[in-house]
C-alpha cells in the first residue's frame, strides 16, 4: 500500500545520483529489500513501472535484490539466514537468537550511461 | 556505462528526521512510544485507560493518527492531557515529518512521556521510524492468532506485544498460547502482556512496563549528562 511512496523515493534518489554526473542518463536502479522490511516486491515493481511509464524514465531497469532474514545465535555467536521466521541455530540448536538482518530497504546502486 | 554504488537507505530523508527527533527526545528526557496495530485492536481504548490512570500533573502527551476525523483526539482529550490528532488525508502511516510538525506546536519541556498512536495498519507503519524508543504492537483476541506470522515485519520490530480484549476469550476461538508462540517465532524473546481494558485485567502489568521504561529513559538521560 505504501509502495508507491517508496518507489517514488527510489526514483528521486536515483535521479539525484545520476544528476551528479553531468549529461549522464539513468539506465538502471538497484535496491535491496529485506523479507522483513514490510515492502512487497511485486507491489514495489508495479509502483515503479506505474510511476515511470510514459516518462523519460520509461526505459530504466529496476532490480530488486531480496535479503533474507539473518539471525545471530546468542549462545555460539554464529550468524545464519532463515525464512521469515526465526529458526534454531544450525550450529548448536539454540533457540536464543537475535535478528540482525532482513529489514533492509536500501538503494544499492544506479547505473548510468555517460556521454 | 558506469555503475555508481550508492548504499543509502531508500527512506533516508525519513531516517534523518527520525534521528533528529530521537536526539531531541533524549535531550529532553522524553520516552516516546509508537503504538501500532490493525484498525479496531484497541489502541485508542488502551490509551484512554492509560491516561485515566495518570495523575493530572504527569507530563504525558498523545499524538494520534488517522486518515480522517478528529474522533480519537476528542476521546483522548477528555483526560486533560495534551492531545493532537494527525489526519494523514489518505496516507496509510505516520512519518517523521508529521511528528516533527505536530511537536512544533508543543513545548517539549512539558512532556516526559509521548505516546504516538499510529494509523491502524500492520504493514506500512513498520517501515517509518518516528524517532520512538520502542514500537509496541497490539493484537486483539478477536483477530487471528496467526497475525504475527502473516505480518512478521511489525512483530519483529516491536519490543512489546500487547494482546488486548482478553475478556472476550470465552466467546472467541483464539488460542492464546499459540498467539504467544507465533509472536516469539517471529521475534524470539519478545515481551508479551495480555490485558483487557474492560475488566482492567493486566492493566497493572502494562502500567509497570510503562513506568519501568520511563525510569530507564530518565536514568539514561541523566547518565548522559554526567
Amino acid at each position: 500500500m505504501h509502495e508507491i511512496g517508496i518507489a517514488n523515493a527510489i526514483i528521486e534518489a536515483g535521479q539525484i545520483e545520476a544528476a551528479r554526473r553531468a549529461g549522464s542518463r539513468l539506465v538502471r536502479i538497484g535496491v535491496r529489500v529485506g523479507t522483513l522490511s514490510g515492502v512487497d516486491n511485486d507491489a514495489l515493481r508495479f509502483a515503479f513501472t506505474a510511476l515511470t511509464q510514459g516518462t523519460d524514465l520509461d526505459a530504466v531497469d529496476f532490480e530488486i535484490q531480496t535479503c533474507l532474514r539473518r539471525n545471530r545465535c546468542l549462545d555460539c555467536n554464529r550468524e545464519f539466514e532463515s525464512g521469515v521466521y526465526s529458526e534454531p541455530c544450525p550450529g548448536c540448536a539454540s533457540q536464543q537468537t537475535k535478528l540482525v538482518g532482513g529489514e533492509e530497504l536500501d538503494l544499492a546502486y544506479v547505473e548510468v550511461e555517460e556521454p | 556505462m558506469s555503475t555508481i554504488s550508492v548504499e543509502n537507505k531508500v527512506l533516508s530523508e525519513n531516517q534523518r528526521i527520525a534521528a533528529a527527533l530521537r536526539s531531541r527526545f533524549e535531550e529532553q528526557q522524553i520516552l516516546c512510544l509508537n503504538l501500532i496495530s490493525s484498525p479496531g485492536s484497541g489502541k485508542t481504548t488502551l490509551l484512554e485507560q492509560t491516561l485515566s490512570r495518570f495523575r493530572p500533573e504527569e507530563k504525558v502527551a498523545v499524538l494520534t493518527g488517522d486518515l480522517q476525523t478528529e474522533n480519537d483526539a476528542r476521546r483522548l482529550a477528555r483526560y486533560g492531557f495534551p492531545v493532537q490528532q494527525i489526519t494523514t488525508g489518505g496516507v496509510c502511516h505516520l512519518d517523521g515529518r508529521m511528528i516533527e510538525r505536530a511537536l512544533s506546536l508543543w513545548s517539549l519541556s512539558d512532556i516526559d512521556l509521548l505516546l504516538i498512536e499510529n494509523v491502524g495498519n500492520l504493514v506500512c507503519p513498520s517501515s517509518y521510524d518516528l524517532g520512538e524508543e520502542a514500537k509496541i504492537v497490539l493484537l486483539s483476541v478477536t483477530e487471528g492468532e496467526d497475525k504475527p506470522l502473516k505480518y512478521p515485519s511489525i512483530f519483529a520490530k516491536s519490543e512489546l506485544v500487547v494482546l488486548t480484549k482478553i475478556d472476550l476469550l470465552p466467546y472467541v476461538p483464539f488460542d492464546l498460547a499459540q498467539a504467544r508462540a507465533n509472536a516469539r517465532l517471529v521475534h524470539p524473546g519478545v515481551e508479551i502482556i495480555e490485558l483487557s481494558c474492560t475488566t482492567g485485567e493486566g492493566m497493572d502489568e502494562w502500567s509497570s512496563w510503562l513506568s519501568f521504561r520511563r525510569k530507564a529513559a530518565m536514568q539514561r538521560a541523566s547518565a548522559a549528562l554526567v
